[in-house]
């Protein structure tokens, strides 16, 4: 682990040329806009987009927009997550399963689910079931395999270990299958949230009434470049917020691994 | 005469190779061991130990021949065994703690006395301040006293072991061996942990205990057998270990009897050896005693010859 201080030191030096490398990309952004280098209508300004956001903070239609999202992405992981490590776990147990289905999940994983969003309108509508359901899409696959390798690779001495000690079957899937697929899971929760995000969104930017998605669509078609940059300037911010939550979460999860 | 705690009968085991071929690996092997005895089977490295073992434990199927545990065939787990695996099997996202009352909980033990009986354990094996450690954080020798108190808490009659020394450097592994011997040697009525459990039934025993120990016949400890005197029975005496190794001096310096298997394929028992060295023994002093070394020069003649054969057929199958 080393020295705890020096640990502490080098995080503030790089917390410091993180800040560092963010505030010369916008004073440079900032900059070529004032020279006239480069030209506001099609790149916007760093100023232009922060009072922007200030505005949509104000009125409160962030929050409205932001909701939107957030209910749409964590829908679609838990749901997705849900069918995914159920499937991963049949199936991982059940290699007979696991050889039938191979083909088709194989087919499915590949179809470009960009594809999927206009079917997905027209089947449940403009509200948040057709994102959740783009969400869920992207979920699902990356919970079921890494749900489907945890349980295939449970060491076989853990196994053959835990019922030499007396466990029944159940007891078996309780103490070493699912903290097994666990792992998998935990270790893929950055992926999936990811995911489900690009999922929600792209659901909205293609046909919605609320959401960033929704934000973003909407300022490209009338050329506010400021309105796309300020949207997604406040999406960039919430993946960083909300993935840094989850690198917390997984560390304390994931405690035991030295 | 009582049936041996462990018999292989003509036991043969194949593997199927990626060719398709069959790979014998065991060849009908017989032999039997008694109740409380301390059995070393030793052979060159991949002669079919570990299956031998896994067979004993039921987690492998014999192709043929057939295996009695206290005279009665084995159908599915043996589950008057333990095992200890060559491999680290310590469940990684469990404490030391949790780890050790496993076999505990898992039978339906309640939490606060499988921890409470586990704490004695740890406390036994010298890591009670490691309890709300993971085994990660511990090191290679600590795991190995983790899994032997994990293993010795349920108290079976026989416990399996599979080279579960040797990854440890060779002072960590002495030491191992002479707890090992320790535990197996004390009589498991002078041991607070395992006990703890059986207060209840402790006093309706003790009048069975007395009898043994005075050569009284079993037959009048027969009401205690239908409660808990059956368990009990079987821990009064000492367990029946199985020790797989690759190393002679480690099989001759712990057991009553050494077991040796030829190299494979086809392994098959080519000696057996009592080992009359007096217990309790001094692991320390023991390797250099006139008799060890006795023993060990007349096994070693017939180990010597597998290991040979076992690199012969290493380097034709390579070449
Ligand atoms: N599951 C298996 N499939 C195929 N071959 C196996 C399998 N398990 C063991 N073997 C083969 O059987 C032989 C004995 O293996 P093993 O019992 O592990 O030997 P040891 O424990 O004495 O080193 C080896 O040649 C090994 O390759
Ligand atoms: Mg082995």
């Amino acid at each position: 682990m080393g020295d705890p201080e020096a640990r502490d030191a080098s995080r503030t030096t790089i917390a410091f040329w993180q800040m560092a490398v963010g505030l010369c990309a916008l004073s440079l952004w900032q900059g070529l806009v004032a020279l006239k280098l480069l030209d506001p209508f099609f790149v916007s300004r760093p100023t232009a987009i922060a009072q922007r956001i200030a505005i949509w903070v104000i009125d409160g239609s962030l929050w409205r927009h932001l909701a939107a999202t957030l209910e749409e992405s964590l829908l679609g992981l838990v749901l997705g997550a849900a069918a995914g490590i159920s499937l991963g776990f049949l199936l991982g147990r059940s290699p007979v399963l696991a050889r039938v289905f191979d083909p088709y999940i194989k087919m499915l994983n590949a179809v470009p689910r960009v594809v999927l969003a206009p079917l997905f309108l027209l089947w449940f509508g403009l509200g948040i079931w057709s994102k959740v359901a783009l969400a869920l899409t992207l979920v699902f696959f990356v919970m079921f395999f890494n749900t489907y390798q945890g349980v295939r690779d449970a060491e076989r001495v853990l196994i053959d270990n835990v019922r030499m000690l007396g466990a029944t079957e159940r007891q078996l899937v309780r103490h070493v299958l699912i903290p097994s697929a666990l792992t998998w899971i935990f270790s893929s929760l950055q992926t999936s949230l990811g995911f489900a995000m690009v999922g929600a969104v792209v659901g909205e930017y293609l046909g919605a009434t609320r959401g960033l998605g929704y934000v973003i669509s909407q300022a490209e078609g009338t050329f506010d470049t400021t309105g796309v940059f300020a949207g997604m300037t406040v999406l960039g911010l919430v993946v960083v917020i909300v993935s840094a939550g989850v690198t917390r979460l997984e560390r304390w999860l994931l405690r035991w691994k030295g | 005469m009582m049936a041996p705690a462990l018999e292989f009968d003509r036991v043969s085991r194949d593997f199927a190779l990626p060719d398709g071929r069959l790979y014998r690996a065991l060849d009908q092997i017989s032999f039997a061991i008694s109740a409380g005895s301390f059995v070393a089977i030793a052979g060159p490295s991949g002669c079919g130990k570990s299956t031998l073992l896994n067979i004993a434990a039921g987690l492998l199927t014999p192709s043929s021949g057939r295996v009695h545990v206290d005279g009665e065939p084995v159908d599915g787990l043996n589950r008057s065994a333990t095992y200890m695996f060559q491999q680290d099997a310590l469940l990684p996202w469990k404490t030391v703690r949790d780890n050790v009352a496993l076999g505990l909980t898992l039978s339906g033990v309640t939490r606060a006395e499988a921890h409470a009986r586990a704490d004695a354990w740890l406390a036994r094996v010298g890591l009670a301040a490691f309890a709300a450690h993971y085994p990660s954080q511990l090191s290679g020798g600590m795991r190995k006293r983790v899994t032997m108190a994990q293993n010795w808490i349920i108290d079976r009659g026989m416990l399996l072991m599979d080279e579960p020394f040797s990854a440890l450097d060779v002072h960590t592994r002495l030491r191992m061996e002479t707890e090992l011997l320790a535990l197996w040697e004390s009589r498991s009525a002078d041991q607070p942990p395992p006990r703890l459990r059986r207060s209840a039934v402790a006093s309706a025993n003790a009048e069975s205990l007395a009898l043994q120990e005075t050569g009284g016949q079993a037959s009048q400890a027969g009401g205690d057998r239908e409660t808990g005197g059956r368990a009990f029975q079987a821990s009064r005496d000492r367990k029946t270990i199985v020790f797989v190794t690759h190393d002679l001096e480690e099989a001759i310096a712990l057991a009553d009897e050494v077991v040796v298997l030829s190299a494979g394929p086809a392994a098959h028992v080519v000696a057996r050896h009592p080992v009359t060295l007096d217990r309790p023994r001094d692991l320390m002093e023991l390797r250099t005693s006139e008799a060890f070394v006795d023993l060990y020069r007349a096994l070693w003649v017939v180990l010597r010859e597998e290991v040979i054969r076992s690199q012969r057929s290493a380097e034709a199958t390579r070449g």
